[in-house]
């Protein structure tokens, strides 16, 4: 398997990551080694494998729907890059 | 004093031996000297640390001190700390200032314990050197041309060093045994699930867990006890009993069943690490063990089968960073979408990227189920194995990494290459198996070698058991780099 520089553009996009000038080549070169190595994977059998998701069997757990949390509002916001009147700004988004 | 164990530390500190202020002033100015060389810190904060000091220090003389208060540690700086810089390694979080807690930190200050500061590591522990961290590489104390390891490469310098008596890492991939293997400490991943991961920044949520690094069993066990235990917060986290990791030390491994999985023994192992480990095993034959061949036939399957199910966890996990609610912004940008692409782009290093854009192909239409699907089918075949291998031993021995530490930059432009130095610690964490490595022996150029103890679920004791009882008969684990 190897990826075309097109589908290195793509999920580059779909990644929300911009790509330089020239990195889109240099990255397929390096992602498709890595995916030579992963390509290991496709010669086994796994017919009737469960797939595992998780090292534990567990049931989510259920709380109570009780506040649990004290209003941090401004403390978590201090760290934004832009934050006004309690909301975060971002370019506008409808015209 | 910075030779001393956790506990004879404590006894120091209870004794008014010494107070912890000058514990931890100690260990402050071993910093300022030596960090420059090492780089095993990103913040260090001396005001922060001997405020703590000073508290743990009103706590002894109250009489209210436990078996940590007073000892300083050292943070891996994946850990969010209130009031701190909590960087991940990243430049996309070079200016985040944690407004909160990790359950590991609030375990630790109940504790008394002191913060000596945050350790450089791989950028958001993707990374088995420490050299992809945005604050630049940290040098193995034992040969400052050799890579720490990875990813808890800063926390591992600082503890060899004598910077710090002991610190906190992180596992996904073998990010706490293989540092502490190539830097000649003790460290423990434990079963995952037995340490919260809440505040814990995440790489692979399903692979991620926390553990102590030190420089023994002992004091890997002491730690362990103010780290581990049920948190509401994780929702992965175990509800299981209370457990004293210490309370097995000082059993006798009389008829200890240890196997050796053959494809631990075989092509890629380097000579020097063959003979440290195979020492180290007809050590634990004196000590009374016995030892059965086993067989994990599916591990050559855990390097493919990891490098798609922790990008994907990653490409998921790391879509939190667009800089809107904290972590860096591009300073210029056109739409919504340009200021998330920029902002990525210049806040990710390349092996994040490297991880995102596969975790995101792997996931996408047409592809999931021939990749993460069947890497999760071939997750299954390597828990089984274990399992398999668990009905004729109580322990798995092995080697930690198949060499010891490589030279800065050797495997820095070959990715495949630095993934295949984590071969023996990923199924461990695939399988969600407790795990760690303990030194055995030095190759050439007095580079450490780590012998890996593997455990079934919840066997941390045992394991804890097994390194204290080899430790009480060789003395690699108290050999110090010279500084």
């Amino acid at each position: 398997m190897s990826l075309s520089l097109d589908q290195v553009r793509r999920i580059a996009e779909l990644s929300r990551i911009e790509l330089a000038p020239g990195e889109a080549e240099r990255s397929r070169e390096q992602l498709n080694g890595i995916f030579g190595l992963i390509e290991a994977m496709q010669a086994v059998d796994t017919a009737g494998v469960a797939p595992m998701a998780h090292a534990r069997d567990l049931a989510q757990r259920l709380r109570e729907d009780r506040v649990s949390e004290t209003d941090r509002h401004a403390d978590f916001q201090k760290v934004a890059p832009e934050a006004e009147a309690g909301l975060y700004l971002v370019p506008k988004v409808i015209e | 004093m910075i030779h001393a164990s956790l506990k004879e530390l404590a006894a120091a500190l209870a004794g008014k031996k010494i107070s912890s202020v000058e514990l931890t002033s100690l260990h402050l100015e071993r910093i300022v000297r030596l960090n420059p060389q090492l780089n095993a810190f990103i913040t260090v904060d001396p005001e922060k640390s001997l405020a703590m000091a000073r508290a743990a220090d009103a706590r002894l003389a109250r009489g209210e001190g436990g078996p940590l208060t007073g000892i300083p540690l050292a943070h891996k700086d994946i850990f969010c700390a209130e009031g701190w810089l909590t960087t991940c390694g990243s430049k996309m979080l070079s200016n985040f200032v944690s407004p909160y807690d990790a359950t590991v930190i609030e375990r630790f200050k109940a504790a008394g314990t002191v913060t000596l500061g945050k350790t450089n590591m791989d950028e958001f522990a993707m990374g088995s050197s420490n050299e992809t961290s945005f604050y630049g590489p940290v040098k193995n104390p034992w040969d400052t041309a050799a890579v720490p390891g990875g990813s808890s490469g800063g926390s591992a310098a600082a503890v060899a060093a004598r910077l710090a008596p002991a610190a906190t890492g992180t596992d996904t991939g073998g990010s706490i045994r293989q540092p502490a293997a190539l830097c000649g400490l003790t460290g423990l991943k434990p079963t995952y699930g037995v340490v919260s991961r809440w505040g814990m920044i995440a790489f692979a949520s399903s692979l991620d867990q926390a553990g102590p690094m030190a420089r023994s069993a002992e004091d890997c066990a002491l730690l362990l006890n103010a780290m581990a235990g049920f948190d509401p917060r994780d929702s992965t986290s175990l509800e299981r009993p209370a457990e004293d990791y210490a309370g097995d030390l000082e059993k006798p491994l009389a008829g200890l069943k240890i196997g050796l999985p053959k494809e631990f023994f075989a092509e890629g192992l380097s000579a020097e690490v063959a003979q440290a480990v195979e020492a180290a095993i007809a050590e634990y034959r004196r000590l009374g063990a016995v030892t059965v061949e086993v067989s994990l036939p599916n591990m050559k399957l855990s390097v493919p089968a990891y490098y798609v199910i922790a990008p994907a966890e990653a490409s998921s996990n790391l879509s939190r960073f667009d800089g809107v609610r904290y972590g860096h912004r591009a300073p210029q940008y056109g739409d919504l979408a340009d200021m998330y692409c920029k902002s990525r782009a210049q806040g990710f290093g390349a092996e994040v990227k490297r991880r995102i854009l596969i975790g995101t192909y792997v996931l996408s239409h047409g592809y999931y189920d021939a990749y993460y699907l069947q890497a999760q089918r071939i997750r299954r075949l390597i828990a089984t194995d274990f399992s398999q291998a668990f009905k004729s031993c109580d322990l798995i021995m092995g080697p930690t990494s198949p060499t010891a530490a490589f030279a800065l930059g050797a495997k820095a432009a070959d990715p495949v290459q630095m993934y295949l130095s984590d071969i023996y610690t990923i199924a461990v964490n695939l399988a969600g198996l407790p795990g760690m490595s303990i030194p055995c022996g030095f190759g050439a150029g007095k580079r450490p070698v780590g012998l890996q103890i593997i455990g079934d679920y919840f066997a941390e004791s045992r394991m804890l058991n097994a390194a204290h009882q080899y430790q009480r008969a060789t003395d690699w684990h108290a050999r110090a780099p010279e500084l």
